[in-house]
């Protein structure tokens, strides 16, 4: 099978110089469905290539890039407001994905849209932190008594809080995992190995290898792959800035031990390899065997990841897309809580569908200059 | 035509985008074919900017209370709405694509004619009586760059064209009909969220000339107000400076490169408030802003 048009220059960037207008039609569609046109455009920039796009698409790079850019001032503004909200309970905030990857200013930043932010606190300190947040204009989402306690008991982070005026979610998690799945990593282990610049201040972000090792938990324990790509591309480009310090490779494996998330780590690697031409080295290639499922295992995980990590377009759709990331939905949950837990939970939920409709912003901002 | 909408779909250039059309719902096709015929369509393959699909909302509703759902490539940006809103949804779905995409320009909610290469640019919030004005403008000779959109490029200050069908709602629908006897408007969609909706087909002209941008030559902000005298007054630039960020779309996206586009916009050309309720009139005012540097009625 050939791979998608966007895998392809994911891998090659340099493969689109000889592209004709069809080809760059469906590569701006693709990217569009996977959230990585804007991600493209700095690939292209820092190859060297502007002059191999064509003006049309182009625009349509420059403005995702755009949107991205007005987003990392959208972030930075908000953990400013956190910082300002959480400063005199002096504990160490630490910020996770996007928002960490904001403010340590790390290259994949430049590319990509935010939208909640995240942030992991002692377990310790989070009544405390819902508090201080209450006063300064946070609100939980969940209001349901059920949610609440679904949140508050099982998951690693309490219902996810709501800015009044700005509308911005944030996440507040005490672990990486809910507190009844399989892997048990110990977030105490993740707070002592936080770093910031220069040690100033009380936000702080995971170092490097935490931060591959919580990214990739995420993806493979995460049940919506639809923007599974996206997340890949986050691991990859992580890894290929900070891969260049000397026992990165080393450390990045002692640690997944360490946390008991060898998985999460063997698959992310495998695919990282597999389908982004990231190059991982012999010896980590060699504890990855160590970690890897059993050879029929690894290949029905082949089989549906390869599937589920593609981009969430009909273009790159095959045989079995739909029912891949249906399974997948199906083990994160399985992943997350024993049966016994999980199926009175899934058949609460199937009864009790109170998701509000989530409306892009773009399209809210249309609607109210388009109503009277 | 049709067969191409129904099938693979029928590229149609629109002002600067290229649009990749598919819709198999016949008051969409009686739309097209009445409106888009006049635009350049293309035979090969070629880079598109919008893959827009209008197509029946499934399941049991195609039978019962049929509503047509808008895809910009496979992404519904909007609930589904009534089969008959179909064409109303294409107009408004499409603006939302520029809105959202076209971040090159500094997209104000404006209508913009031209008239011996001057420019008038229209902003309007709702009820003020931008798009009848417009539509009356755009009888009398004057080309529709466009009835919703300026585009401003940053830079040059130059708008580019976008000509679609006017847009016209409730009143205005009759205000034109009896304007003009050469007004040629579709059918109308009742009980939109907009009330209802029919549109003024731009003259052939507006449509031949779609790819020649123009210079701002005034910036007038209407206000309808019934039985009122013909008042053209000179505006404050910190005011119109404001009003022109608050009809913008992509502010937000811009930044201070969109702030800069408006103050030079509004720093490059005089500003005007037009009250006004009779047409005659206003068209007659808006003449004399063409003759002169500056006038007040």
């Amino acid at each position: 099978m050939i791979a998608p048009l966007l895998l392809q220059v994911l891998k090659s960037p340099e493969a689109v110089a000889g592209f004709t207008a069809t080809e760059w039609d469906l590569l701006v569609r693709q990217a569009k469905a996977a959230n990585l046109l804007a991600h493209l455009h700095v690939v292209f920039m820092d190859r060297g290539l502007e002059k191999a796009i064509p003006e049309k698409p182009g625009l349509h790079f420059k403005a995702a890039h755009k949107i991205a850019r007005r987003s990392v001032l959208a972030v930075r503004w908000e953990v400013s407001q956190l910082q300002e909200a959480l400063h005199s309970l002096a504990i160490p905030i630490v910020l996770l994905k996007g928002a960490a990857y904001v403010m340590a200013e790390l290259p994949i930043s430049r590319g990509r849209l935010f939208h909640d932010i995240d942030i992991l606190v002692p377990r310790s300190a989070l009544e405390e932190v819902e508090k201080r947040l209450m006063g300064w204009g946070w609100r939980t989402t969940h209001a349901s008594a059920y949610d609440q306690r679904y949140y508050r008991t099982w998951m690693h982070e309490i219902p996810p809080m709501k800015q009044i005026r700005r509308q911005t979610v944030l996440d507040i998690h005490h672990s990486i995992l809910p507190l009844t799945a399989r892997l048990k990593p110990d977030p105490k282990k993740l707070l002592s190995q936080a770093v910031n610049f220069e040690g100033e201040g009380d936000l702080y972000w995971l170092c490097d290898v935490d931060m591959i090792l919580h990214s990739a938990t995420h993806l493979f324990h995460d049940g919506e792959l639809e923007h599974g790509l996206r997340d890949l591309v986050d691991i990859a480009e992580l890894l290929r800035h900070f891969a260049t310090r000397d026992g990165f490779w080393q450390a990045l494996c002692d640690r997944a031990e360490e946390m008991d998330l060898v998985r999460p780590l063997v698959y992310g690697l495998r695919y990282v390899d597999i389908l982004l031409g990231v190059e991982v080295p012999d010896e980590a290639k060699a504890w990855m065997r160590e970690g890897m499922p059993g050879r029929l295992l690894v290949a029905v995980m082949d089989s549906l990841f390869l599937r589920a990590l593609q981009p969430d377009h009909a273009s790159c759709n095959r045989w079995g897309t739909g029912l891949a990331r249906w399974m997948l939905f199906v083990r994160s949950h399985y992943l997350r809580m024993p049966l016994k837990l999980l199926i009175p939970h899934l058949i609460r939920k199937a009864f009790t569908d109170d998701e509000e409709a989530a409306v892009p912003r773009e399209v809210q901002r249309f609607i109210a200059n388009n109503n009277p | 035509m049709a067969r191409r909408l129904r099938g693979d779909g029928l590229p149609i250039k629109i002002g600067p985008f290229w649009i990749n059309l598919r819709s198999i719902i016949p008051d969409l096709l009686r739309h097209i074919a009445f409106f888009y015929a006049q635009y350049e369509t293309a035979e090969s393959e070629r880079f598109i900017d919008f893959h827009i699909t209008l197509k029946n909302s499934g399941g049991l509703r195609r039978w019962v209370k049929p509503q047509a759902n808008f895809l910009l490539d496979e992404y519904a940006p909007f609930k589904p709405l009534p089969y008959v809103h179909a064409f109303a949804m294409f107009e408004w779905g499409l603006n939302w694509c520029i809105a959202t995409t076209a971040h090159h320009y500094l997209i104000v909610h404006a209508a913009v004619l031209e008239k011996g290469g001057q420019g008038i640019i229209m902003p309007g919030t709702p009820g003020s009586g931008k798009s009848t004005l417009c539509a009356a403008m755009s009888l009398r000779g004057w080309r529709l760059l466009s009835d919703e959109m300026a585009l401003l490029d940053p830079v040059s200050r130059a708008i580019t064209p976008v000509p679609r069908p006017v847009s016209l709602k409730n009143d205005s629908i009759g205000v034109i009909r009896r304007f003009s006897a050469g007004a040629e408007m579709g059918p109308a969609a009742k009980d939109t969220a907009k009330g209802t909706v029919a549109h003024l087909r731009p003259s052939l002209l507006s449509i031949q000339k779609a790819s020649i941008t123009c210079r701002p030559h005034a910036i007038v902000f209407p206000k309808y107000e019934s039985e009122s005298r013909t008042n053209l007054v000179k505006k404050a630039k910190n005011r119109a400076l404001m009003e022109i960020q608050e009809n913008a779309f992509n502010t937000h996206i811009l930044g201070k490169e969109g702030f800069d586009a408006a103050k030079s916009l509004i720093d490059g050309c005089p500003n005007y408030s037009l009250q006004y309720s009779s047409l005659e009139d206003a068209l007659i005012t808006i003449e004399r802003i063409l003759d002169d540097a500056e006038v007040t009625a």
